[in-house]
């Protein structure tokens, strides 16, 4: 019987700390499993290119549709905020550094998160739980080399080409929002995008979306994996790898700015 | 598979379970649902490790084996799901060649050749770029018998074959279940609680009660047995299970 936090605080606090130390071992001992599979090229190479067109190519649109009104906003509020004090170039400057640092990585993988790690949650918990998993092994295949190796690869190689997509494409937006809403021509634009902005921030983004990828992809295949039950069951994971790649993104970024920044 | 211990958190679900199935035969393991009949038949393809007690195929103790080594024994192992597991995403064709991509020079137009035979065996002719989601549930396991036949293994594994079937089809995969065995020469292990099913493809009939099995023998035996567990099951008399211990 699971007991609440009202009712028994004591009881639901030791009882949360233990499930997830628990599931953080389940995660780890499912890690390993991927690890030990990437030498079974045989089994997971030829499924490859179809998990990276359905975790990047297919998530194209609504990262560029996300990216292309992030950079409106931007260069909007930008104006905004500098009128008066700040010369107008600088909307450049703030909406390069701000695309290609954080919001370009950072939504992009939040709206990944949804959509990718959703989808993946979804349909391996609805493998586990109709016994495709099992009926996998039963047919001498390792699961972990068949169904995560694939799509770990595929969000780890595809998630910087959606990121540096999306992020070019609000920059690009933030411009033509300058040209045509702000009265600044291309110069002043460009100006203010090269005033601060450094190579280094571009192999910032791509390594923040390299752990995104990983992030989404391996928390959505571990919640699909450990699925219990039905079609509750299923919703309940897809929620999870939702939830928890989502915080953990956001964990991330505060972590590499930290760390590399 | 010997004293096979296994529970679910306090769940116990096996209890001491031991059988030995010999080379060629068909046993049936009967059962009120929930015993834990689908979990020892997972326990002999290594979906599921016991907690104490040991599981051997061809005299080889699973537990001891290597990943590659439980592989190479699963490769002789069919197993035919209680909802035939097909993959959704894979067409009936896909799914039964699945398997046959792991044999070693098994070339594009032999697994083609292979699909096709296993569709006539299970009279799927035809089918071979269906969905399973376009099959009704007799088809859908016929065609996971098709799936688990397709690499010739020496052992076919049945999890309630006939679970929600028509009468008809009970009767179509209970002659598929004796002709694989007559044509294949395999040994099988088939879990039901079907006593029509179990007397008409068993060898011998091994009923599991409580997490052991409570009493083995033909299905002659079975019949003629007085034990209060295996009449009360067989003639579906509750009242003689309750007064057992």
């Amino acid at each position: 019987m699971k007991t609440g936090f009202l009712l028994d605080p004591f009881h639901f606090v030791g009882r949360s700390a233990l499930d997830t130390t628990a599931q953080i071992g389940q995660w780890g001992g499912l890690g390993m499993d991927t690890l030990r599979a990437l030498p079974r090229v045989g089994t997971w190479g030829r499924l490859l290119p179809g998990q990276m067109a359905r975790i990047g190519v297919d998530s194209v649109p609504i990262a560029l549709f996300i990216a292309t009104f992030t950079g409106v906003v931007m260069a909007l509020q930008a104006s905004y905020t500098f009128t008066g004090a700040v010369p107008l170039y600088f909307v450049g400057a703030l909406v390069g550094k701000t695309m290609i640092l954080e919001l370009g990585p950072v939504l992009t993988g939040l709206a990944l998160s949804g959509r990718v790690g959703a989808s993946i949650a979804a349909e391996l918990g609805t493998m586990r739980v109709t016994e495709q998993i099992d009926a996998l092994e039963t047919l001498a295949y390792d699961p972990a080399a068949y169904l995560v190796v694939p799509r770990v690869l595929a969000g780890i190689i595809m998630f910087p080409v959606v990121v540096i997509l999306a992020t070019s494409v609000g920059v690009a937006a933030g411009w033509a929002t300058s040209l045509y809403l702000l009265d600044m021509s291309t110069p002043e634009f460009m100006k203010g995008l090269r005033l601060f902005f450094l190579p280094w921030d571009v192999q910032f983004a791509v390594i923040k979306s390299l752990s995104f990828g990983l992030t989404v992809t391996s928390i959505g295949c571990f919640f699909g994996f450990t699925t219990e039950g039905g079609a509750e069951g299923v919703g309940l994971s897809t929620t999870r790898a939702v939830v928890v790649s989502s915080m953990v993104i956001l964990v991330l970024d505060a972590f590499w700015a930290a760390t590399l920044l | 598979m010997q004293d096979v211990h296994k529970a679910f958190g306090s769940n116990r679900v096996l209890r001491g379970f031991s059988l030995e199935v010999e080379e060629g035969e068909t046993v049936a393991i009967v059962g009120q649902s929930g015993t834990g009949k689908s979990v020892a038949l997972k326990h002999v393809v290594g979906l599921l490790k016991p907690d104490s007690g040991e599981v051997k195929v061809d005299g080889q103790d699973l537990g001891r084996l290597t990943t590659e080594q439980l592989y190479e024994i699963r490769r002789n192992v069919g197993y035919v799901f209680q909802f035939a597991a097909l993959f959704d995403s894979l067409t009936i064709a896909e799914n039964i060649g699945l398997g046959l991509k792991r044999i070693p020079g098994m070339t594009a137009g032999a697994i083609a050749e292979r699909v096709r035979e296993c569709l006539a065996l299970v009279e799927l002719e035809g089918y071979e770029e269906r969905f399973p989601a376009e099959l009704s549930g007799g088809q859908k396991k016929r065609a996971g018998l098709a799936r688990a036949i397709a690499t010739q293994p020496k052992y076919l594994l049945y999890d309630e074959p006939t679970t929600g079937l028509d009468p008809v089809t009970t009767t179509v995969i209970n002659r598929l279940i004796m002709r694989t065995r007559e044509e294949l020469k395999v040994t099988s292990v088939v879990i039901t609680h079907d006593m029509g099913s179990a007397y008409k493809v068993a060898d011998r009939i091994g009923m599991l009660y409580q997490g052991v099995i409570r009493f083995t023998g033909t299905p002659e035996e079975v019949q003629a047995c007085a034990d209060p567990v295996v009449r009360g099951f067989i003639e579906g008399r509750p009242e003689l299970l309750e007064g057992a211990g």
